[in-house]
């Protein structure tokens, strides 16, 4: 079967490198083709690296709280750039300070993300998840 | 004495240079007007004639050429993401020696290929997806381009799992088509070096036929390559050394001409401060870019506007008489300067021509606020520690003050953010050899090497 491609990122003015390499490692042993882009990524660079590898899905991570006000229009610019159906992941401390996750997810979902996991996520959780939604199982 | 004879075919002039390989001197150097119109031998010999012949007539052991007469080696390259595939193929064409006429991304439409038609560029550059990675848009631009009314040289580097088929497409129409690595194989990895190949194969096959640069071949025994390439050539070996023969280390040639500024680096470019992160697409080890709106003379006028009001500034003038004097220019290409005022005038146009040149070659650092503090992010090439800046050009090497022009490649305190050499020695190509050992690279780099540093001149 083809390997699926995926897009790996920290977007915003966010600069946590270590989950990003835990995760790069995770889903590249689960047997994906990870592209990562590291930190301090833009919505843009995440859309242009999708576009050029023919990625399959966006994981966005985003840890420093600020992870609305930079992820949304992220689906509005994917439909404008021609790849409006591609899977869009998000993850990490999505909001400031402790709230209840469930509006947290009802905003996201709202925001156009397929998947939207709380801090404290395992890898195999949204591994397990993406071969799902990929139709892999 | 062992002769090699060294042309290059320019635009303006055909510049030879005869050098002894035994002694690894210069026997002499000389130029006359290029002939491209009637027979380019005529503008050959009336240079040779400047040099005295030897008695029993001159006895090369080899006659070699670059050429970048009857336009240079224009060129069109087309890629997926503009800031992606798209600039990735344009530094591949750069890198090979081509004028860049212009760069598509994304789908071919129907007013891109009205464009090539108009460009009649001598090879395409087709690009588009990483290996693996999107395969529509080489295939769809493949279907675009054999549709075009004639047949143009192409080189497809883009994804390597599509690029066969795109192939057979475009020969449909196309001859020859020839395929390379990508350019691109991988998200942000930057691999030109076999396009470069493919696009100098193309050149030495076809393009030299099709310019009637051949008929220099009955005389000479090749045009091996466009004359940027010659020089980077150069260049590389200069930075990188030979064997034993050590170089000078990373450098950078400013290239003052008449109608562009040519800046080359041979550098790696890393960021040579701590906690500073590099972004984007990593750039080639030796990189070329060309300023067409920074020339001299045949553009003069084209840099008095990107230099706004700064020029009239420098000097103390008259927007007026900036103006004027820009206009002579323009009128009158082989002008030299006669007068005091106008030779200040030529070291104040040349330094902002390359002021400028070496912002636009050089890496920028970027301030990133994060709620951590501040964060530093770099891309392209940090050039602030590099040791050498060569200067080299027509204009340049007539001016009688060319420390003036090249010190407009030094960092500018002022704008910290752009990373330009801080310290460099300068040296000027006072023979104007760079091409003509860029070619002599191809039979003895060590000679090449040794005469770079010997002719070279510290300033």
């Amino acid at each position: 079967m083809e390997q699926k491609t995926l897009i790996l990122g920290v977007i915003g003015a966010d600069v946590h490198a270590v989950g990003n390499r835990i995760l790069d490692y995770a889903f590249t042993q689960a047997g994906f083709k990870v592209i990562n882009i590291g930190v301090l990524a833009s919505q843009e660079e995440f859309i242009q690296a999708a576009i050029e590898t023919n990625a399959d899905v966006i994981l966005v991570s985003s840890l420093y709280g600020h992870g609305e006000i930079d992820c949304r229009g992220l689906r509005e610019k994917c439909q404008e750039s021609g790849i409006g159906n591609i899977l869009l992941y998000v993850g990490g401390n999505l909001v400031v300070g402790k709230q209840d996750f469930a509006p947290v997810e009802r905003l996201f979902k709202g925001m156009g993300f397929d998947r939207i996991y709380p801090p404290g996520t395992m890898p195999d959780v949204p591994i397990a998840d993406l071969r799902q939604d990929l139709g892999l199982v | 004495m062992q002769a090699v004879l060294l042309v290059d075919f320019g635009s303006t002039y055909t510049k030879v240079t005869i050098v002894d390989l035994e002694t690894e001197r210069i026997i002499g150097t000389a130029q006359a007007g290029t002939t491209i119109e009637t027979n380019m031998m005529e503008g050959l010999h009336q240079a040779l004639e400047k040099i005295p012949e030897p008695q029993g007539g001159w006895q090369f052991v080899r006659k070699l050429a670059c050429s970048s007469a009857a336009g240079g080696l224009k060129m069109v390259a087309s890629g997926l993401v503009k800031e992606l595939t798209a600039e990735a193929a344009r530094r591949a064409a750069l890198g090979a020696g081509a004028r860049v006429l212009q760069v598509f991304s994304y789908e071919l439409s129907a007013s891109d290929q009205e464009k090539i038609v108009a460009l009649k560029p001598d090879i395409l550059l087709l690009a588009g997806g990483t290996d693996g990675g999107n395969k529509e848009i080489l295939l769809k631009n493949a279907e675009h381009l054999a549709e075009l009314p004639f047949s143009i040289p192409v080189v497809v580097a883009g994804n390597k799992v599509v690029a066969p088929q795109a192939a057979e497409i475009l020969k449909i129409r196309h001859h020859p088509v020839v395929v390379a690595e990508n350019v691109m194989p991988e998200l942000n990895v930057l691999a030109v070096d076999s396009a470069r190949l493919a696009i100098r194969e193309v050149f030495l096959d076809n393009i030299i036929h099709a310019k009637g640069l051949d008929k220099a071949e009955e005389f000479m025994e090749r045009v091996l390559m466009p004359t940027p390439a010659a020089v980077l050539s150069a260049a590389e070996l200069l930075a990188q050394g030979f064997d034993d023969e050590a170089g000078l280390g990373e450098l950078l040639i400013v290239d003052v001409g008449g109608a562009t500024t040519d800046v080359h680096s041979l550098a790696q470019g890393e960021p040579s401060k701590p906690g500073v992160m590099l972004k984007g697409l990593p750039e080639p080890y030796a990189k070329r870019t060309v300023e067409g709106d920074l020339g001299m003379r045949y553009s003069a006028l084209a840099l008095g506007e990107a230099a706004g009001k700064r020029l009239a500034k420098h000097l103390g003038w008259t927007e007026e008489k900036v103006h004027r004097q820009l206009e002579l220019y323009v009128a009158e290409p082989w002008r030299v300067p006669e007068s005091e005022e106008e030779s200040s005038f030529d070291t104040a146009m040349g330094r902002l021509a390359v002021e400028l040149a070496v912002e636009r070659h050089v890496g920028r650092i970027e301030v990133v606020y994060t709620p951590f503090g501040a964060s530093y992010i770099q891309h392209g090439k940090d050039l602030t520690p590099l040791p050498a800046v060569i200067g080299t050009g027509g204009v340049l090497l007539r001016n009688s003050r060319p420390l003036g022009i090249l010190e407009g490649a030094v960092f500018n305190p002022a704008e910290p953010t752009l990373l330009k050499p801080q310290e460099p020695e300068f040296y000027v190509d006072k023979d104007y050899i760079l091409a003509a050992m860029g070619l002599l690279r191809e039979i003895s780099p060590l000679a090449a090497l040794r005469m770079m540093k010997k002719y070279l001149v510290k300033i």
